[in-house]
């Protein structure tokens, strides 16, 4: 049960961290609804169902679309629009 | 032993999600990463809710079947993170409308270029000249005194 | 030095919510009303989800500003997003997997979100999960065919009605002489679907009423007036 928590906290971690850290912005919103997935089945696990419903309908899913949505709209939504485009620029 | 361990191992995770977005948010060079870094932030806080409301060896509130467990887990929590959750997709939602009008009105996503931009455009807003600096300050040189005042230091 | 001093930061608010954390042992509860709502809540509200009860019946003041949140926040959205691109007409369909599949998915959509509000004193659910279903059902026809245009005017109506019925069931119990959004109503049996009063009828009104504005608010995202 432990070692199940303990796998998740980290994979949450990692993904948190990898949010910041990536280049595209696309691979960033996916790691952000990675973060949202994890967190769900943690509150699955820490004995709160409702909780976790919500989250994964709101986190993984509307969220996503919502950042997906607006990516279009700031004209990032291509493979090759990554952070360090916009430095150079 | 099992406990303490559980113990810190749950709350460290909150704890490291709610800094992580913390310091995305404070170290961000892209608009729409601290928008990300924000979202984490609030995940991290709704887990540490719900990680308050813990029970050893108790199940969650729901009763089925008519039979009403013994130890039940603590209800107020969760349905403040339920609440919680709702308002942060809000939140996110408006903050990225505003990056769009930013995206709009600038051009960029760069966070530098658009606090130099907006300084300019606030400047220009409120009439003051653009070079203004510490070196060259506003006003002819040299300042006229009034009258009675002459050049000198203290106790001349 | 700004990431220096940024590390910093960081650094002092992890030391910060350390020590708060290490004063909460897990599972010692600071606050005793958890307790007491877990025992008074089957036979004062007669819901089999605790969490419904707390969230309609004990703080039901709260989920009413949750809703003015949800409203301002996607009003503010809509009005800073502006009107529809003018092309937005023409945009091409997008393949044939995605036009059948929305086909395909819209009414399941709508019967597993209906499912979902209606069972939430019953079940884990509840008012906010199915109304986001139900958004995610009314924007699938805006993906499979970009060109088409939202019915902003019915989506509004929904969600005004909607807001004013949450708002009129709890001033129903004002009338009566009993204090705002008290649940009213015959408590039922535990368990069946038709029980606890008017706490279905209370999320029904959230679910639709947060449907209708995340489908909106979507429908703004996508069409907004400016250019990729």
């Amino acid at each position: 049960m432990i070692w199940l928590l303990g796998i998740l906290i980290v994979m949450m971690l990692v993904a948190a961290i990898a949010v910041l850290v990536l280049d595209n912005h696309i691979a960033a919103v996916a790691a952000a609804s990675i973060v949202s997935l994890t967190l769900s089945v943690l509150f699955v696990l820490l004995r709160a169902p409702d909780v976790a419903m919500t989250e994964a309908a709101v986190g993984a899913g509307l969220s996503s679309l919502i950042l997906a949505l607006s990516l279009r709209r700031l004209g990032l939504w291509r493979i090759e629009n990554t952070v360090k485009e916009t430095e150079d620029a | 032993m099992n406990a303490a361990e559980l113990h810190w191992l749950l709350y460290g995770g909150a704890i490291g999600l709610i800094v992580i977005g913390a310091a995305g948010i404070v170290m961000g060079k892209h608009l729409f990463r601290i928008i990300l870094a924000l979202a984490i932030a609030e995940a991290g806080a709704n887990l540490m809710l719900v990680v308050a409301g813990l029970r050893p060896d108790a199940v969650a509130p729901i009763i089925t079947g008519g039979i009403i467990p013994e130890q039940m887990v603590d209800p107020v929590p969760q349905a403040m993170v339920l609440t919680a959750i709702v308002i942060g997709v809000g939140i996110q939602a408006l903050a990225l409308s505003l990056a769009i009008r930013v995206y709009k009105a600038y051009g960029t996503l760069d966070m530098r270029e658009i606090r130099l931009k907006m300084a300019a455009d606030i400047d220009a807003a409120a009439g003051v000249d653009d070079e203004v600096s510490q070196e060259s300050p506003v006003g002819e040189r040299p300042l006229e005194l009034p009258d009675g005042v002459t050049t000198g230091g203290a106790g001349q | 030095m700004r990431n220096l001093t940024s590390l910093l930061f960081a650094a002092g608010l992890a030391f910060f919510l350390l020590v708060i954390a290490a004063r909460f042992d897990l599972g010692a509860a600071p606050m005793l009303i958890g307790n007491a709502i877990l025992q008074e809540a089957p036979e004062q509200t007669g819901a089999a989800n605790i969490v419904t009860s707390v969230v309609l019946g004990y703080r039901g003041i709260d989920t009413l500003g949750e809703i003015a949140i949800l409203f301002t926040a996607s009003l503010a959205a809509g009005l800073v997003l502006g009107r529809r691109r003018p092309e937005a007409a023409r945009d091409a369909d997008s393949g044939a997997v995605l036009q059948i599949s929305a086909q395909l998915l819209f009414p399941l959509l709508l019967v597993v979100g209906f499912y979902i509000i209606l069972h939430g004193h019953l079940t884990p659910g509840g008012g906010f999960q199915g109304g986001v279903i139900l958004a995610a059902a009314f924007f699938l026809p805006l993906l499979a065919r970009p060109g088409t245009s939202v019915n902003h005017a019915g989506l509004s109506l929904v969600e005004g009605l909607a807001g004013a019925g949450f708002i009129l069931i709890g001033l129903l119990a004002l009338f009566q002489g009993k204090a705002f959004l008290e649940p009213l109503l015959d408590k039922g049996t535990l368990g069946t679907l038709v029980s606890a009063g008017t706490l279905p009828l209370l999320y029904l009104a959230v679910g639709l009423k947060v449907g209708a504005e995340l489908a909106g608010l979507l429908a703004n995202l996508a069409d907004s007036e400016v250019d990729q």
